[in-house]
């Protein structure tokens, strides 16, 4: 349909639309015309791609000065695969009611893995392996020698690529990952570089949030990118973790012997060099001296990875002279190293500041910060100048150069940690050095200030002014949406105690008790015998999960759990974990039912859906809050509370209510959809709990709902799903919670949506 | 008494049946049974009748025996001599011994096809019409009837069974029992062993190699109960005293293989959700199990086994009928036999292997479908929309409409077609394909034309008289006439059926031409003994309609007989 949001035309490729679609459109087209960022919530399973993408393409026909790209960032590969999808949908709807195709070009970049086509390099099953054999037969010093010597083995596709690919653009359309190798293929040309290339130019570009927010890739990849554009960050509930991780490093004993041995081989090669060809690393010397590594940098098959820093944060200066020449530089990583080897080989805990490590760095081995900030992109460039061919095998020292730059560069929202051991292996030494960002809004700052208009959005983003402060950006728009239902689809409960009465909770005191975990059991139980198909449980850890597992098989909980349905459980190898989930499908396509037991936090509550019969019935064991022994979250909410602001635990309660909604939400993926969420922790019938619950939920979890016993669940879970299994037809819907466009236009509706959404 | 007229061969007093005490008597064709002081049989069995006889264990307090039937009913008696254990068995064992005797010479030899026969055709009311039909009357041949594609599909049908699956609590369902005295007893049923190896083939394995060469039945199962196989909770000795330290390890190598051989789907893929960091060591490097804490490692193991316990007993009730056929085939044969047979197939059943090309050209169509999937709301799609309606394209629109009566009008001669002026314009509409869903587009004055030519009398319903006949004839004829054409339909496909195809080769040309011939003759016995009859009979009966009821039936057989000589003529010329 075509309709009219605040006097733009959307052109919507479906007949119908829910009405808080339209208002989701109405907030975000706000946002735009403001061009400021925005937040927006929305519970899964109402379609936010297709109403973020119809309105910001319609946006983009329409105000084409105004916003010339859609940078779309999500987090899993199949999220990226989806939202191309749909943009299909639409530009195929647009082309079938306009009779052309609208001048827009959708490009995904993926890595090297996905889209490479070369026939050796691709049967790599690892992304490491796939970036070293590409960069082996691409780079710009590999195709130098290749035309001295034709043996040298070069990559046909980037050949191909690079004599034609730059000239043209793609043509208009949309181009999936499979498209893009398609399209590769046909022209021999490399698609990862045509992607690359086509990402400067595409109107929208999809890909995964790393490409934007990690520096080191950012730098390579979206260097280019236009700043009249609208960032989107979908599924972004998790988004200041990603920018956390983005610029912490972590060290073990294992990385230093790696890297240890790296630099003996470079030094070994350094050597070779100054008896063969001396030449060239004067020429590299030189080039160092007069400020030239851009020119180097400019060959984009030479870099994998950009520098560990932001953008703004780089020199613009000539390298220090003291690093200058190879040997010395080499020296100088080696002393950096026996240093990090030094502090590891401790008994208790340290907890340091940057500054503080770099004056003890300074005293003991006399390293001096300056040179030190330059010390990521003087190894790339010397491993250039020594055309190595594969530089995976160097990937362990690249690390401790990314940890040396960051360390000089950033001094304050960072922490350095080294544990001596494991908390619960304390007799087996296994030393690790962290070097963590406590502070997400440093890499979110440059987005933010790079981009017009930045859309963070999720279906859980509760409580929504807790990622203003944290990401430290201010928004125009900040609304929560709920979902508008024709019949109660979703049944949240809160079950505080089992049949016999004893509160359940996970909370650290209890959750070791044997009736705790027995009345789990017996909830597990007595739920699985009476939901039909697949029934998930998250707990809050995987330690927790398997002490539960193993007493539930001493209880006999396991045997009565498997006489209703088959037991699948995850683990902590992901591919086992997706062998028994695929199984767990079959079961219940199959109509055998099934029971998964999960972690919240783990990869199957961040990526797997378990949409219709794949999730009847989702419960939530104990509130799942982070480790909170661990020093660096200690650290992490101390900084949070020092600069921010927010108290520890309503950053605690705010990060498990997130990852609770998160997992129960994983149930839901539609209005056609029913699922039973149940949160079976006293705790959770607290008003700070459920207040940070997100709105869709809460509306439906009424107080009758919020102290239940097992019993009482179990007998609402029935009356409800008897309910539920009645016919369910649009017509049922039409009105309520799906609008014709007459329905949509009609002043009344207008009136509804405008009051639904909540500002906050 | 009814006994008297046989010879009793023997009689045992103090036999309890449903809590009465009674004499049984084993009889020369029956086994009967008396309740005390009374002179009527209470229980009768004819030897033909029973199955098999099942006696008690020799070491229950109750002795027992039992007679099973063939209809599935059995019938228990309980020897209760007053005398004491031994001498009931004895009863019994007489009894038992006697019975081996007599029952295999009364044992039907039932042919068990032949009992599916009549069980088919008393299941199935039109079947069995259709055999009085066409056999009894002679007009087709058993065997013929037996194979003619309608039958076909009901004995196939009713072959494949479907196979029951595997509980998934079938291990825990084990209840151990303790006797008193620091032991554990297991009951195992013949269900449950039948589970246990038709999700571990690897036991059935152990159970090939160790049975009954190095270790008996009883001592083979006290050692998988004490395994750690079975205690899922017990860390696996490396030992090589375990039995079944090896089953778990060829479970491994299965669970290894299958996963590698199965496609992931990519919504649930793991691996390959998130992008890595070019370059960088990748965080999550394998955690050394070893090192952890002994009870995590347990319950790590414990997690392991669940898994594979749950997907194997999936697996096994996943198993395409050509296994479950061989186990039901192998039945018959001898026991060691069947579990050799079984055990190689399970362990080679394991590995789904595609090959990897084939693979790579379906992956992307069945992924793209599957996110295709993912992203699909019913709710806020059009249904009447996907509906794509094909175009209907004719060439001449009259024959369409008046079906193939007018080329059957051709025999005898009659109308040229109807003046279709009216219709001309709705066929139109309907052609042109979508437009048939407005109906506005022609004119009301000739619809209503239209439907006037459409009801009876009119120019489309010259040949539907039938249609007003529903009402005039009586039920029974309506009935009749109903088997009637079902016989003839059999046999007429049949016929039209055996004609060879275009390009057959000549050896099946001759092979048609005898089952044409055939069911050519058949058609002709149709003819004379069922639709003769019936076409005197409504002639005496219902005069007026007499011809014209079986005009049709004439029709077909007709054209059908035409086709046949033209058929034999030219194969004639052909030789």
């Amino acid at each position: 349909m075509k309709l009219t949001v605040d006097g733009l035309l959307v052109y919507f490729p479906y007949d119908y639309i829910y009405p808080e679609q339209y208002a989701y459109m109405l907030e975000l087209k706000r946002a735009l015309d403001a061009k400021g960022h925005g937040l927006l919530e929305m519970p899964s399973g109402t379609c936010k791609t297709i109403s973020l993408l119809s309105l910001i393409v319609a946006y983009m026909i329409q105000n084409p000065h105004h916003v010339r790209k859609l940078i779309y960032c999500s987090r899993t590969v199949p999220e990226i695969e989806k939202v191309l999808e749909e943009l299909k949908n639409l530009i195929k709807y647009y082309e079938k009611s306009q009779g052309e195709k609208p001048n827009l070009t959708g490009v995904v970049l993926s890595s090297r893995k996905n889209l490479c086509i070369h026939p050796d390099v691709s049967r790599e099953r690892e992304g490491k392996l796939v970036d070293g054999k590409c960069h082996s037969l691409t780079a710009s010093y590999i195709r130098e020698r290749h035309e001295g010597d034709n043996s040298v083995p070069i990559c046909q596709f980037y050949e191909g690529f690079n004599r034609e690919g730059k000239e043209s653009m793609l043509p208009y359309g949309v181009y999936t990952i499979y498209d893009l190798k398609q399209y590769g293929a046909d022209r021999n040309w490399c698609p990862y570089f045509l992607s690359r290339f086509a990402i400067i130019h595409a109107e929208i570009v999809v890909y995964s949030y790393h490409y934007l927010l990690d520096p080191k890739i950012a730098e390579v990849v979206s260097k280019e990118l236009h700043k009249e554009a609208v960032v989107v960050f979908d599924e972004a509930h998790n988004i200041d973790n990603v920018c956390v991780d983005s610029l912490s490093v972590r060290i073990t004993r294992r990385t230093i012997d790696k890297s240890t041995a790296a630099l003996q081989q470079l030094e070994k090669t350094v050597a070779q060099m100054r008896e063969q060809d001396a030449a060239r690393l004067t020429a590299e010397y030189e080039q160092l001296v007069e400020g030239l590594r851009e020119a180097a940098v400019a060959r984009d098959t030479d870099t994998i990875l950009g520098n560990p820093i932001l953008p703004d944060e780089v020199l613009n200066e000539v390298v220090p002279g003291n690093i200058r020449n190879a040997e010395h530089f080499l020296g100088f990583l080696k002393r950096f190293i026996e240093y990090i080897k030094t502090r590891l080989r401790i008994q208790h805990v340290v907890q340091e500041s940057p500054a503080g490590f770099l004056k003890d760095l300074a005293s003991r081995v006399c390293i001096d910060r300056k040179p030190l900030r330059f010390c990521a992109s003087r190894l790339s460039s010397l491993l250039r100048a020594l055309q190595i061919p594969d530089p995976s095998g160097f990937a362990a020292l690249t690390l401790v150069t990314h940890l040396a730059t960051l360390v000089a560069t950033y001094t304050k929202g960072f922490v350095i940690i080294i544990e001596p051991f494991d908390d619960k292996t304390p007799t087996v030494s296994n030393p690790i050095m962290y070097f963590s960002c406590m502070d997400s809004s440093i890499a979110m700052r440059p987005v933010f200030a790079r981009f017009q208009s930045v859309i963070i959005t999720s279906g859980t983003l509760s409580p929504l002014d807790m990622y203003p402060k944290i990401l430290d950006f201010n928004p125009v728009i900040m609304s929560s949406f709920t979902m508008t239902l024709a019949r109660p689809c979703l049944l949240p409960m809160i079950v505080s105690k089992g049949s016999d009465q004893v509160a359940i909770s996970s909370k650290y005191e209890s959750r070791e008790d044997v009736a705790v975990i027995r009345n789990y059991g017996q909830l597990l139980v007595e739920i699985s015998a009476c939901v039909p198909d697949g029934v998930v449980c998250f707990f809050t850890s995987y330690l927790y999960l398997e002490s539960v597992v193993g007493a539930w098989y001493d209880q006999g909980v396991v045997a009565s759990l498997q006489r209703h349905k088959l037991l699948f459980i995850e683990t902590q190898d992901s591919a086992e974990t997706s062998f028994a989930l695929i199984n767990y499908i079959k079961a219940c396509e199959s109509g055998r039912g099934a029971v998964l037991l999960s972690v919240a936090r783990g990869k199957v509550s961040e990526g797997v859906d378990f949409d219709h019969h794949l999730g009847r019935a989702v419960l939530m064991f104990g509130i799942p809050y982070v480790f909170t022994q661990s020093r660096i979250l200690k650290a992490r909410l101390d900084y949070l509370r020092d600069q921010f602001q927010i108290r520890e635990n309503d950053f605690l309660t705010f990060d498990a209510m997130r990852h609770a909604a998160q997992c129960v939400g994983r149930a839901l993926r539609g209005k056609t959809d029913y699922g039973i969420m149940i949160f079976a922790d006293k705790r959770f019938s607290r008003a700070d709990k459920r207040s940070k619950l997100p709105r869709w939920i809460q509306e439906h979890l009424r107080d009758s709902l919020c102290n239940l016993s097992t019993e009482e669940a179990v007998q609402i879970c029935k009356r409800w799903l008897r309910q539920m299994a009645q016919p369910f037809t649009r017509e049922d819907q039409l009105g309520v919670s799906l609008l014709t466009l007459q329905q949509l236009q009609s002043q009344e509706q207008q009136d509804k949506i405008e009051k639904q959404v909540i500002q906050k | 008494m009814t006994t008297s007229s046989e010879d009793v061969l023997l009689s045992v007093g103090y036999v309890r049946y449903k809590k009465g005490d009674g004499t049984l008597y084993v009889m020369n064709q029956r086994l009967a049974w008396m309740l005390e002081n009374r002179d009527t049989v209470a229980v009768s069995h004819k030897y033909a009748d029973i199955k098999t006889q099942k006696i008690s264990p020799a070491g229950k307090p109750k002795v027992q025996l039992q007679v099973v039937l063939h209809d599935g009913t059995c019938s228990t008696f309980h020897f209760v001599n007053p005398a004491g254990a031994d001498a009931q068995a004895k009863d019994r064992d007489q009894v038992k011994m006697l019975l081996q005797n007599l029952l295999p010479k009364f044992k039907r030899q039932i042919d068990g096809e032949l009992e599916m026969k009549s069980r088919l055709l008393s299941l199935h009311p039109t079947l069995k019409h259709l055999y009085e039909d066409l056999v009894i009357s002679k007009v087709l041949s058993s065997e013929e009837y037996w194979n003619t594609p309608t039958l076909k599909h009901y004995t196939d049908s009713s072959n494949v069974k479907q196979e029951a699956g595997v509980s998934g609590a079938f291990l825990a369902d084990i209840q151990p029992q303790t006797d008193g005295c620091n032991g554990l007893k297991y009951n195992l049923t013949q269900d449950i062993i039948d589970a246990i190896f038709k999700t571990y083939p690897a036991v059935r394995k152990k159970h090939v190699d160790y049975v009954p060469n190095k270790m008996t039945e009883a001592e083979f199962w006290t050692k998988f109960f004490q395994s750690h196989y079975f205690h899922r909770d017990r860390i696996a000795s490396s030992s090589s005293k375990d039995l079944f330290g090896e089953c778990a390890k060829l479970d491994d190598q299965a669970i290894a293989s299958a996963m590698k051989n199965t496609t992931l789907d990519l919504t649930v893929d793991l691996p390959q959700f998130i992008e890595p960091v070019p370059l960088l060591p990748t965080d999550d490097e394998p955690t050394h199990d070893k090192d952890r804490g002994d009870s995590t490692s347990i319950h790590r193991n414990m997690i392991k086994r669940f898994n594979q316990h749950s997907i194997m007993v999936l697996k096994a009730s996943h198993k395409t009928n050509s296994s479950s056929s061989s186990s039901s085939n192998s039945k018959t044969t001898n026991n060691n036999n069947k579990v050799v047979e079984n055990g190689v197939r399970e362990t080679n059943g394991v590995t789904e292997k595609r090959p990897a090309e084939d693979k790579c050209s379906t992956e992307p169509l069945e992924k793209k479908k599957r996110i295709l999937e993912k992203i699909h709301y019913e709710d806020l799609e059009d249904s009447n929309k996907n509906a794509e309606t094909q175009e209907l394209k004719l060439s001449k629109v009259e024959r369409y409409l008046l079906g193939p009566s007018s080329q059957m009008s051709q025999t005898v001669n009659t109308t040229n077609p109807p003046p279709l002026s009216a219709l001309a314009s709705v066929c139109q509409a309907w052609s042109g394909g979508q437009q048939c869903l407005r109906p506005v587009r022609v004119g009301a004055g000739a619809a209503v034309g239209a439907l006037g030519e459409l009801s009876p009398g009119g120019a489309l319903m010259r040949h539907q008289h039938a249609a007003s006949m529903a009402q005039l004839i009586p039920v029974e004829v309506k009935s009749e006439l109903h088997r009637l054409y079902l016989s003839c339909g059999e046999v007429l496909r049949e016929l039209w059926r055996s004609f060879p195809q275009p390009g057959g080769g000549p050896g099946e040309a001759e092979e048609a031409g005898a089952r044409a011939h055939a069911f050519y003759e058949a058609l002709l016995r149709f003819r004379n003994v069922k639709l003769r009859p019936f076409e005197e009979k409504m002639l005496r009966d219902l005069t007026p309609l007499a011809t014209t009821l079986t005009k049709h039936l004439n029709q077909m057989i007709d054209t059908a007989c035409a086709k046949y000589a033209v058929w034999q003529q030219r194969q004639a010329k052909l030789r």
